[in-house]
């Protein structure tokens, strides 16, 4: 129970209309007040637990995604916040875009929606929370995620 | 060294990271209250380090580890040194060696954030160990001597002679806890500016090594505080616990300014009103008895 208790999130931006930002940051407000859960909004990925993700993937943005992901210390999960990352959204046939989250690191959770209600972002936290807790049972661990991968356009 | 000393220290070790857990608990609560929330429980601080003991400790490199363990043990130590009233001025000198045990740990990860951080912290040294200095300083003109126990075993308050420095010291102790507005080196509030500021580079044992060491310090610094009124201990504890509470409350209710801002305030006004005590000692010569 211990992980389950103080989730410290980091919130990247992947190539997000800023929607799904507002919402996430209105968690933190004093509305829903997602600190009675012990949950912190954290600067850096080497202390967080759980990675929110809004936004689709671009090529610009996939290294920087991979880089924090990367950096993140186990166990992990991710939750792709909203229907950009989830799916890639109105934007998955963008000619710079390469789709949602999913194609680039594994999701545990996510939350649709355009954009997703801060309920139903603090839900998805709490659906995190488990799998992060069956994450540290089972020490399954999250791949390193080679950067500049064959996703990533030959002119990019 | 008696049964009864080891006795206390084995106390100290054990109680000080409790109470520290509490206060910061109830830092954290209070936080949240003054600004409309209902805020964290009151172990969160508690159930923070446990579950950063058990998440991966992720390193940039070997001797990370090394400034956690020196910056825990010497703040045990001045805490220790401080219990068993030892030398102040030593007791000084041996803090700052935690405190600057951080500051290389957080220059040798190479992380601009870090560095940013760590230079902050400098300075915030720069601006706080003048006052401790005239803090031991009044301590020596009012007892003859650096020894904390000739304050402890005094029957008149040292407050009665050195309200001036007292002032001061409050403001150390809102630098020393790094609140607003003198949050520079660890940002709380700060993530896009700093990320984490000096603690950037650190996760998982290595954080929660860095936090128990936060909770000695909460002890120790407000330690310093109960020292301006040992005769009644009752009252000592009041006293530190509302500096506590006031450092909670400007934390709130003020902006962060610039560190230059800082260092201004504490090299010209801090500064001054230190040395007009220290004056006003000098040539009264009052004996603490």
């Amino acid at each position: 129970m211990s992980l389950a208790k103080s989730p410290w999130i980091i919130h990247v931006n992947c190539n997000s209309c800023n929607g799904c930002d507002i919402e996430v940051v209105a968690c933190l407000t004093p509305l829903y007040d997602a600190e009675r859960f012990g949950l912190l909004n954290i600067g850096t990925p080497k202390q967080a637990d759980i990675m929110v993700v809004t936004g689709s993937v671009n090529y610009k943005s996939v290294n920087v995604l991979k880089n924090i992901y990367n950096q993140i210390p186990d166990p992990k999960v991710v939750l792709a916040v909203g229907a950009c990352a989830s799916t890639g959204g109105i934007f998955h046939d963008c000619y710079n875009v390469i789709g949602g989250v999913d194609q680039i690191i594994p999701v545990d959770a996510y939350v649709p929606g355009c954009c997703p209600k801060p309920e139903a972002i603090i839900d998805g936290v709490v659906a995190a929370l488990s799998i992060l807790e069956n994450k540290k049972k089972g020490n399954i661990r999250g791949k390193e995620v080679k950067l500049k991968g064959k996703e990533v356009a030959s002119n990019a | 060294m008696n049964v009864n000393d080891v006795l206390t220290a084995v106390l100290v070790l054990i109680g000080a990271p409790i109470i520290g857990c509490l206060a910061a608990g109830i830092d954290r609560k209070l936080t949240a209250r003054l600004q409309g929330r209902v805020g964290p429980p009151l172990l969160q601080p508690y159930y923070d380090v446990k579950k950063l003991l058990s998440k991966d400790n992720m390193i940039v490199n070997e001797s990370q580890n090394l400034y956690v363990v020196v910056y825990v043990a010497f703040m045990i130590l001045s805490l220790l040194m401080l219990v068993f009233k030892a030398d102040i001025l030593m007791i000084i000198f041996v803090y700052t060696i935690s405190s600057i045990a951080l500051i290389v740990g957080g220059m040798s990860t190479g992380s601009p954030y870090a560095r940013i951080g760590s230079s902050r912290e400098i300075m915030a040294i720069l601006s706080y160990e003048p006052v401790l200095i005239l803090y031991a300083l009044a301590i020596y003109l009012v007892t003859g001597t650096f020894k904390l126990s000739a304050v402890l075993d005094a029957s008149t308050p040292l407050l009665m002679y050195t309200p001036l420095i007292f002032i001061a010291m409050l403001f150390v102790l809102n630098i020393k806890l790094k609140k607003s507005p003198f949050d520079y080196s660890t940002s709380h509030h700060a993530h896009q500016e700093l990320v984490k500021g000096m603690l950037t580079e650190y996760s998982g044992p290595g954080l929660a090594g860095i936090e128990i060491g936060h909770f000695y310090e909460y002890v120790f610094l407000t330690g310093l505080i109960f020292v301006f009124w040992t005769v009644n201990p009752l009252i000592g504890v009041l006293i530190s616990i509302a500096a506590f509470l006031l450092v909670i409350v400007i934390d709130n209710i003020t902006a962060r300014v610039y560190w230059q801002w800082m260092l201004k305030l504490s090299w010209t006004l801090l500064l001054a009103i230190s040395i007009v005590n220290i004056a006003f000692l000098y040539i009264t010569k009052p004996t603490l008895v």
